[in-house]
């Protein structure tokens, strides 16, 4: 089985071509990477006017309660019913459409709600004496409010990351491609069986879910490394000499790692 | 000089925070206000910077009514320290200290120098500055929040409870350093707290404000103490405000030679001059060290030392010139009875009886004055 | 769409059944896991960063992925069930066990302190108080592992497994009459998410009675 798996990987034809493994990288990549950018573009600006202004609060919470319920696959067959009879020719809009549609839909309620939390979180003292310095509220955003919140909004991102490479493998079903096609072909044939053609199926199978594993967690890894180096050492408490700390208490090292760490419950925020 | 005009806040609730104040605060002075929990202190000194917009009436800074200038402007030009700092978590100390320069557009190698130097004046050692304000302790937290409002050199500071969240021993040390800095900077401060004891230390003058944001008494400390202006002030000034008043009462009370012996002399010596039971011990310089017992050397052998191990240490000292509080003190916890007093380089001078203070306070009492007002008198 | 209903009852039932059933399973097994492994976190410092820097890692892989590659580990057939059960399972213990640990580690140290000192040893104390007290943060957590699972196992129809999904995939399938089977699987997986989420709350709710006492005072 790691056999077939091995060599399904390792053999180039499978990765060229039209339809080859080098194609669907790029097709996942490209689909997840609008549908996250799209929705950095609509939920960010979003999130830091809700938590700046305190407006709209409710509206965060009840989105993002009602964003873990929605069946996702079943959206994507409805709205692909609902769109190919408007387009016809050769396009690919029918497919990517509802794929895109329903990944957006997924990727929003994190970024937003952990955007929103982020500035909910900063200490109010903090942002009052910001104020009394003599900030403008830009000033207090920018200079205050955003490198504070920035490690719980980068963890809303990385969260919508990883649902949307997960949930963009579910598009092969109604014919897009990445990296959900080789699987769901691979599913068609018959894998795990003792022919050769089932071996065949098998290996690519294994390799489209490894493929798509091995994409999410190098986009969570670039992601928390850019995080890492970005937020600042006295947010992270990774202070640069460690002799020259006074102990940060226990509790507050938790809480430091519960801030920078959230990445597979960052929708928990809100929840809990 | 800020003045407050007839101001009013009326929060949109309907509570009324702060009612008709009228209130100087002096140039280079310290003008405190205390009052009860929810009075409208914190109110009225947030509505100085305008983070809160008065209902009615007008705050006057220097000449300028504070509505015609801009918030964000205002703010630049007015130190802000609050309880528990405020500081930026994710800037270094130093980072945080330039801040307000950094706002003002001001040159940014000037504004560090000037920053490590205030942060040794607030006496934060210089490897501080690139630390992390989760780094330090609550103390020095605090300090770093002052000197962040100092930094660029605002003719104004607003300052609301700064020493509250901190422990009594680093409280005093806070107070202490902040007195010392006034005397060089002579800044404008309004300084809220809720600590009457913090606001008759620190205040040049101090406002009562009573709940309901209204001012029942303006006065400079000693005034407070010793002639309340209603049974509110009175009640909240406390008890010991007979005693307490004294701190602020300086006057000439005669002293009396005091036969000293030095640590190391033959306690036959110390026989010899003493005038009761006690010996006062002074070393080469002159400097008190204790009492020695006589009758606490049992035997009274001859080739016996006065030893500093075995001096009661129990009297305070007081500095002549100092209030009659530290005199009247000094003779209480003597173990003689005799208070012990120094001179500003603390050599002994004589030593005072607690009959002789008290009949000093009567006679001045008499005179019908009340000594000289801290506000004058005040080192 | 009544038609629908009323011609494919007892199909329909078959499959809320189905969905519900590996909706739940999942995140009860994961709770019986996470449940040592979180305490193991929360009491020892050393174990809490590598015991969910795991979970989390596990978190990542897609669920598909995982649906598809269990037969090759576990060398079940492809179309066993086992396999979506198992893969639910992983996902429920990759987020609770993050959970259940810090649910522990807020129950405040002067409760556990007056427990011990009232003679409680480690395990009676962590029945009778730390974990009573931790149920609030624990259920927040079961209640965010259900209403995903729901979602989740709609998935499993790539691997064959019969639930809601497959009403999705039937309609697909249809070339007339397309939407009542799809509106019917994303109106029940929407109903099952809020019904379990409420029988969580409820329950949640009745094993906590002092938290009552609480919001009234
Ligand atoms: N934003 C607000 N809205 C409504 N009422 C307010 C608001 N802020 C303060 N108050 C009320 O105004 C009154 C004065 O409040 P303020 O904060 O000025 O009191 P304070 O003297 O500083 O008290 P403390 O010593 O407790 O800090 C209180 O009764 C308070 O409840
Ligand atoms: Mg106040």
């Amino acid at each position: 089985m790691i056999g077939d798996w091995w060599s399904y990987l390792t053999d180039p034809d499978n990765w060229d071509g039209r339809n080859g493994l080098w194609a669907n990288i790029v097709e996942h990549v490209t689909y997840s990477g609008i549908a996250v950018g799209v929705a950095l573009l609509i939920a960010f600006p979003l999130g830091l006017w809700i938590g700046h202004t305190g407006r709209g609060a409710t509206l965060v919470v009840g989105t993002v309660n009602a964003s873990r319920a929605l069946p996702t696959f079943g959206l994507m067959v409805l709205l692909f019913i609902l769109i190919s009879p408007h387009f016809t020719g050769k396009t690919d809009l029918p497919y990517i459409l509802p794929v895109e549609i329903v990944l957006l839909l997924l990727a929003v309620p994190p970024i937003l709600s952990n955007t929103y939390a982020g500035l909910q979180s900063v200490d109010p003292a903090v942002r009052d004496a910001a104020r009394g310095m003599g900030m403008t509220g830009g000033q207090v955003l920018r200079q205050v409010e955003l490198p504070n919140a920035y490690p719980l909004i980068m963890s809303g991102l990385r969260s919508a990351a990883l649902q949307v490479i997960a949930t963009a493998t579910v598009g092969a079903y109604i014919g897009l491609g990445g990296l959900g096609a080789p699987i769901y072909d691979a599913t068609q044939q018959g894998p795990f069986q003792d022919t050769e053609s089932s071996h065949l199926a098998t290996g690519e199978l294994l390799t489209g879910a490894f493929l798509v594993a091995a994409l999410a967690l190098l986009i969570d890894l670039v992601l928390a490394t850019i995080q890492r180096y970005t937020t600042s050492r006295g947010i992270t408490g990774r202070y640069r000499s460690s002799s020259d700390l006074v102990a940060p208490s226990e509790v507050a090292v938790r809480a430091a790692e519960g801030r920078t760490d959230l990445a597979p419950g960052g929708q928990q925020v809100a929840a809990l | 000089m800020i003045r407050f005009d007839a101001v009013t806040k009326r929060y949109p609730d309907g509570t009324v925070a702060v009612d008709e104040l009228d209130l100087e605060a002096p140039s280079g002075r310290i003008t405190v206000l205390v009052g009860p929990s929810g009075c409208g202190k914190t109110t009225s000194l947030r509505m100085i910077n305008r983070m809160i917009d008065p209902t009615s009436g007008t705050i006057w800074l220097d000449g300028r009514a504070t509505a015609d200038v801009p918030p964000a402007t205002l703010r630049r030009g007015i130190g802000y320290v609050i309880q528990h700092a405020g500081l930026f978590p994710h800037r270094t100390v130093l980072d945080n200290v330039t801040t307000v320069p950094g706002l003002l557009g001001h040159d940014r190698r000037t504004a560090r120098t000037r920053a490590m130097e205030l942060l040794e004046r607030v006496g934060l050692e210089p490897r501080m500055a690139s630390r992390y304000p989760a780094q330090l302790s609550g103390g020095q937290q605090q300090r770093v929040g002052v000197a962040r409002a100092l930094a660029a050199d605002p003719p104004v500071m607003l300052m609301d409870e700064p020493f509250s969240a901190v422990d009594p021993v680093v409280r005093e040390q806070l107070q202490n350093e902040f007195l010392r800095l006034q005397q060089d900077l002579h800044k404008t401060i309004v300084f809220v707290t809720h600590d009457i004891d913090e606001a008759i230390k620190l205040g040049d003058q101090v406002a009562v404000l009573a709940v309901g944001g209204h001012l029942a008494q303006l006065a400079a400390p000693a005034e407070l103490l010793s002639r309340p202006a209603s049974t509110f002030v009175a009640g909240f000034v406390g008890r010991d405000r007979g005693y307490r008043a004294l701190g602020f009462t300086t006057g000439e009370v005669a002293l009396q030679d005091e036969p000293t012996v030095r640590v190391g002399a033959d306690v036959g010596d110390a026989r010899r001059v003493a005038r009761d039971e006690w010996v006062l011990v002074v070393d080469e310089g002159g400097a008190p060290q204790g009492w020695w017992l006589l009758s606490g050397d049992p035997g009274g052998r001859a080739d016996h030392t006065v030893e500093a191990a075995r001096l009661n240490l129990g009297g305070t000292l007081a500095t002549a010139g100092g209030s009659l509080r530290s005199v009247l003190d000094a003779a209480l916890s003597s173990p003689s009875g005799r208070g012990v007093v120094v001179d500003d380089d603390g050599r002994l001078l004589g030593t005072v009886t607690a009959a002789a203070v008290i009949d000093r306070i009567e006679a001045l009492a008499r005179d019908g004055r009340s000594g000289d007002t801290a506000a004058a008198g005040r080192p | 769409m009544i038609d629908y209903w009323s011609s494919n009852q007892a199909e329909i039932w078959r499959l809320l059944w189905s969905h519900a059933w590996l909706s739940v399973v999942p995140v009860i097994i994961g709770l019986v896991i996470a449940l040592p492994l979180g305490w193991v976190a929360a009491r020892h410092r050393w174990a809490y960063p590598p015991l969910v820097g795991i979970a989390g890692l596990l978190y990542t892989i897609p669920s598909l992925a995982l649906f598809v590659a269990l037969p090759g580990i576990l060398h079940t057939r492809i179309l066993d069930v086992t396999n979506v059960v198992v893969a639910l399972t992983v996902y429920a213990v990759a987020l609770l066990v993050r959970v259940v640990s810090d649910g522990l580690t807020s129950v405040s140290a002067d409760t556990l302190q007056a427990a011990t000192a009232m003679g409680y040893r480690p395990a009676g104390r962590f029945f009778a108080v730390e974990l009573p007290l931790a149920v609030p943060v624990i259920a927040a957590g079961v209640r965010v592992a259900t209403v995903s699972n729901v979602s989740l196992v709609a998935v499993a129809t790539f691997v064959g497994t019969a639930q809601l999904g497959t009403l999705f995939t039937e309609g697909l399938s249809r070339t007339v009459n397309q939407l009542p089977p799809i509106l019917t699987g994303i109106l029940l997986s929407l109903v099952l998410a809020l019904v379990l989420d409420l029988l969580i709350q409820l329950a949640t709710r009745l094993a906590t009675p002092w938290r009552r006492a609480e919001v009234r005072r």
